[in-house]
């Protein structure tokens, strides 16, 4: 599997997930400037955390508009896999890549800490390598995670089987208690939670490993 | 244009600029005429206490300050020790009070902003911050809006930069209600052979402004940390600088990217007083001069004058001195990065600072003399009293053990800061081992097995009640979390926090609490490597209580050896090293309980603390415990009521026959752990041959913690308690009103006699 990390100015979690996918691949991955206008050939494109333009606007808001998301949102529409991971999630939703919208923490304060989650779906390839009804932990870390959208776009995301992880003790007010969501083809899937944070055993955690072991896997 | 025409200066303006009568005479002996405005403005941020010393140098000096670890100690923007295998750490703490206090988000997130450039512009990527708080009272009507807003400020810059947060400490004192302490500590790692100084050198090489453009912001920040607080001190808002963390986070980036190619000779952040206090210590270190052009500094409001300028703190900002014909290869990273860069001087071979603007030159000073011969005091100083000391027989138990226990772990200076770190990004670089809420933080140097331990300590009331002990203790606490975590001590990082230094008791407590301090960091080869000091932190005539803050950084040389706090297992052996004598003067339970501040703290045999200290060390390394934790504030019930909260696990304690429980559970000797450990005989052993004094408690196991028996507390109750007063208290006294009273009784307990 080869994987590009797009690197935003602000983005801060961009070694981290290369490290993670660095374990997982066996090879360190490409990391693109947003101001590339072309993506090599890659199996996984991966929006890393962090503070893209310093989250001034709103959270994901410019660098949804960087000169780079137009290359992956083409290929995101070939199907290639796109993972945002906290900003990366809230990149891909400002980029109308995936439904709803992050706002503000319901508690209106940033929170840092482990959060039990279910996951809802195994059959994409982020999340092949759990079990549907499996409780995992991984750890939060965002001042703007509470996921919203509109009633119809919730009847529909949860209708098409989109959530692929939900919050067992809501911490931010997110509707449906929605931590990660696919697209309609479960081919792009942004999520609020760090499973690069929970890939090895000095993070006191490893539920965020089988993330990137499901996809070596699938995309292999 | 408009003609800048400059206030004349006479003596009355110079005092206005904090200059006493005698400094302006000095100056006027240096300059040998009338100084400009704009140079009355350079030499007073430079001869500030905050930039000068000038009240603390002579007993900083004493401070021992070398080591075989220390590569860099105080003088450069922070200090420099080697980790091994071609790695040093560089860190620093340093104060932001009084911006905290008036704005208490801004003074707080640029804090933190100023101490990473502190360590960054050395070539080191930051990889922790930590910080040092202290409050005043709870029920003070500013406190919540002080904690709310630092602690905002605090993560709202550390989380964007993307540098964990990984520890520090808070305290509640009414002596802080007028001037609170935010002390903020930043780590890095860099290449040992790749340390950059400030120190210019080179006739001729170019002088480069990079990061923000310089606006208004911060003029007279560090003339305004150097004075004492009055009521109006909120008029002095204009004068809190604002921080652009995102800004930060480009700039270390482009920083360290152009600390890869090899153009620099020199480097450093502008900080308090800004633009005047990079370029005079750059020059002034190299025995050079330096001519700067300020029409060509990236200004982000028009028409600004010369002084403002040089006096601006705005954040985010950097000087440097490349080598010549470097200027492309520089620029063309920080366009890169999107990050303003000018040529803004050159160095010249005069030994003068020249500052020109629109054809004019608004200064023109001689650096050596300014330097050399800036003001230092040896001032008056009187030893604090002795004070009395407390007996168990004075304070007898009101209650049973347990429900003093339950009062402490629920006590402002003991609840769960849980509030306060779960603001902070304490993950991100995804190499935090270990976090806020152990003895020590752990963070792994990236790409090894190694680990670097952090933490803050320092036990103010101690300091008051004697300075000498209070200055050894804190250094002996800090030296003691590390060793808790399994790291070996390397060196220190002190941020100095005392009242009015004129007044001769604040000065003594400020020698005291130094010659405490030395003592220790000799005692426990703890060197001093970087440092700042705070003085004049009163308001109205109220002193804080003596602060000598101490940030300790040591070394795990296989992070797998660590450990933590927690009970790990069912059936461990719960061990106390040290010597119990029950100390109870200036104790929490003094305190907490009976509402006495007095007494004497405990004293601390630097001897006993090593051998202690030593031996956990080598217990832990040999992989013979499982958990480990200092004793201090509140004692070994409180230490042990921690363990079982951090673990979830309960234990049964004993204590020993014909102790005195009052002193036995709540009284604060130094030099004291308690640990795990699955089998105790060969860690009495050890302890025996090493002339520790050790006993075995009990055991571990359960869900509830008992002590002789009959005193059981449910850690679902313990845990209640301890987590519930600071989410209690921010939410405000409404929500307090529905809660359950603190005096809330144990459940499951019986009578005791103890």
């Amino acid at each position: 599997m080869k994987a590009a990390v797009i690197v935003f100015p602000g983005s801060n979690c961009d070694r981290d997930v290369a490290v993670a996918l660095a374990q997982a691949t066996g090879a360190a991955p490409l990391m693109v400037w947003h101001h590339a206008g072309e993506l090599p050939a890659v199996d996984l494109i991966v929006l890393p955390g962090g503070f893209s333009h310093g989250d001034y606007l709103r959270s994901g808001a410019m660098a949804a508009r960087a000169p780079i998301m137009r290359a992956v949102a083409e290929r995101a529409a070939a199907g290639v896999r796109v993972l945002g991971i906290c900003n990366g999630f809230q990149i891909l939703t400002e980029a109308g890549l995936l439904p709803g919208a992050l706002m503000r923490n319901a508690g209106l304060k940033f929170i840092c800490r482990t959060v039990g989650l279910r996951v809802e779906r195994a059959d994409s390839a982020f999340t092949a390598a759990y079990r549907v009804g499996q409780e995992i932990a991984l750890p939060i870390a965002h001042a703007d995670g509470n996921f919203f959208a509109d009633d119809e776009t919730l009847k529909r995301v949860e209708g098409e089987g989109q959530v692929a992880f939900r919050y067992l003790d809501n911490p931010n007010g997110s509707a449906h208690d929605i931590a990660g969501v696919l697209n309609r083809g479960g081919t792009v899937l942004g999520l609020m939670p760090h499973p690069e944070r929970a890939s090895e055993p000095a993070h006191g955690g490893t539920d965020g490993q089988a993330l990137f072991q499901g996809l070596v896997a699938a995309l292999s | 244009m408009s003609v800048v025409i400059e206030p004349a200066v006479t003596p009355e303006l110079a005092a206005e600029h904090g200059l006493k009568s005698d400094e302006y005479q000095r100056l006027l002996e240096i300059t040998g005429r009338v100084p400009t405005f704009t140079e009355l403005g350079i030499v007073s941020v430079m001869w500030s206490e905050h930039c000068s010393y000038k009240s603390s140098k002579v007993w900083l000096r004493t401070l021992p300050t070398e080591g075989p670890h220390v590569i860099c100690g105080p003088g450069e923007n922070a200090g420099v020790v080697d980790i091994g295998d071609g790695q040093a750490a560089i860190f620093k703490m340093e104060s932001h009070n009084h911006p905290s206090f008036i704005e208490p988000y801004q003074g707080a997130a640029t804090g933190v902003g100023g101490i990473l450039r502190d360590v960054f512009t050395m070539g080191a990527r930051p990889v922790a911050n930590l910080n040092a708080l202290r409050f005043g009272s709870p029920d003070h009507p500013k406190t919540r809006h002080l904690i709310a807003g630092v602690v905002a400020g605090i993560g709202g810059y550390g989380n964007c930069v993307g540098v964990p947060t990984v520890g520090g400490e808070t305290n509640f004192h009414r002596a802080y209600n007028g001037n609170i302490l935010v002390n903020a500590m930043t780590v890095g790692v860099a290449p040992a052979d790749r340390i950059f100084y400030s120190k210019a050198a080179g006739i001729g090489n170019p002088v480069v402004y990079v990061g923000s453009k310089t606006g208004r912001d911060g003029i007279h920040g560090a003339t305004m940390a150097s004075a004492e607080f009055s009521d109006d001190s909120e008029e002095k808002r204009p004068t809190v600088q604002v921080g652009d963390p995102f800004t930060e986070k480009l700039l270390i980036e482009a920083c360290l990217e152009l600390m890869a190619t090899d153009v620099i000779v020199a480097i450093q952040d502008m900080g308090a007083a800004g633009l005047t206090s990079s370029s005079v210590e750059m020059a002034g270190k190299g025995g050079l001069g330096i001519e700067l052009d300020l029409d060509a500094v990236p200004c982000r409001e028009t028409a600004m004058t010369a002084y403002e300028i040089m006096l601006s703190e705005s954040q985010e900002r950097m000087l440097m001195v490349l080598k010549p014909g470097c200027e492309a290869v520089a620029r063309a990273i920080f366009d890169k990065w999107e990050l303003d860069f000018a040529v803004i001087g050159r160095l010249t071979d005069t030994g003068r600072l020249v500052l020109n603007k629109g054809g004019t030159t608004w200064a023109d000073l001689m650096i050596e003399p300014l330097v050399s011969r800036a003001p230092v005091y040896d001032r008056p100083w009187l030893p604090t009293p002795a004070a009395a000391w407390v007996s168990a027989d004075e304070v007898p138990l009101p209650c049973r053990p347990c429900e003093v226990l339950l009062r402490l772990m629920g006590c402002p200076d003991l609840a769960s800061r849980r509030w306060i770190w779960e603001q902070y990004d304490s993950q991100v670089g995804a190499d935090t081992v270990a976090g806020p809420g152990g003895d020590a933080a752990v963070v792994r140097i990236h790409g090894t097995g190694k680990a670097l331990a952090l933490t803050t300590d320092c036990t103010p009331r101690y300091c008051l009640a004697d300075p000498y002990q209070g200055g050894a203790q804190a250094v002996a606490e800090a030296w003691r979390n590390l060793t808790a975590v399994g790291a070996l001590p390397l060196a220190v990082t002190d941020n100095l926090n005392f009242g009015n230094p004129e007044k001769p008791l604040i000065m003594g407590q400020l020698v005291g609490c130094i010659q405490g301090m030395a003592a220790a960091c000799r005692a426990l080869d703890f060197p001093v490597v970087s440092g700042n000091v705070s003085l004049y932190n009163e308001t109205n005539g109220e002193a804080i209580l003596p602060t000598p803050a101490i940030g300790g950084l040591g070394l795990l040389r296989d992070v797998r050896r660590r450990v933590g706090l927690g009970f790990v297992a069912d059936g461990d052996m719960v061990i106390l090293l040290g010597e119990t004598r029950g100390h109870l003067g200036q104790s929490l339970y003094l305190r907490e309980i009976h509402g006495r501040e007095d007494g004497t703290p405990p004293p601390v045999d630097l001897g006993l603390e090593r051998r202690t200290g030593d031996l956990v060390r080598d217990l832990i390394n040999d992989g013979l415990v499982t958990a480990c934790h200092d004793l201090s504030d509140g004692g070994l019930a409180v230490a042990a009521a921690e363990m079982a909260l951090a673990g979830d696990r309960g234990a049964e304690l004993v204590l020993p026959i014909g102790v005195d429980p009052i002193g036995f559970l709540f009284g604060e000797d130094q030099a004291r752990y308690l640990l795990t450990a699955a089998d105790s005989v060969q860690i009495l052993h050890r302890a025996g041959a090493a002339g520790v004094p050790a006993c075995v408690l009990g055991t571990t196991g359960g869900t509830v913690l008992t002590i002789n028996r009959c005193n059981a507390i449910s850690l679902v109750q313990l845990r209640a308690v301890h987590e519930r007063w600071l989410p209690q208290l921010m939410a405000g006294p409404a929500a307090a009103a529905g809660c359950p009273p603190d005096s809330e009784r144990p459940v499951g307990a019986t009578g005791c006699g103890c």
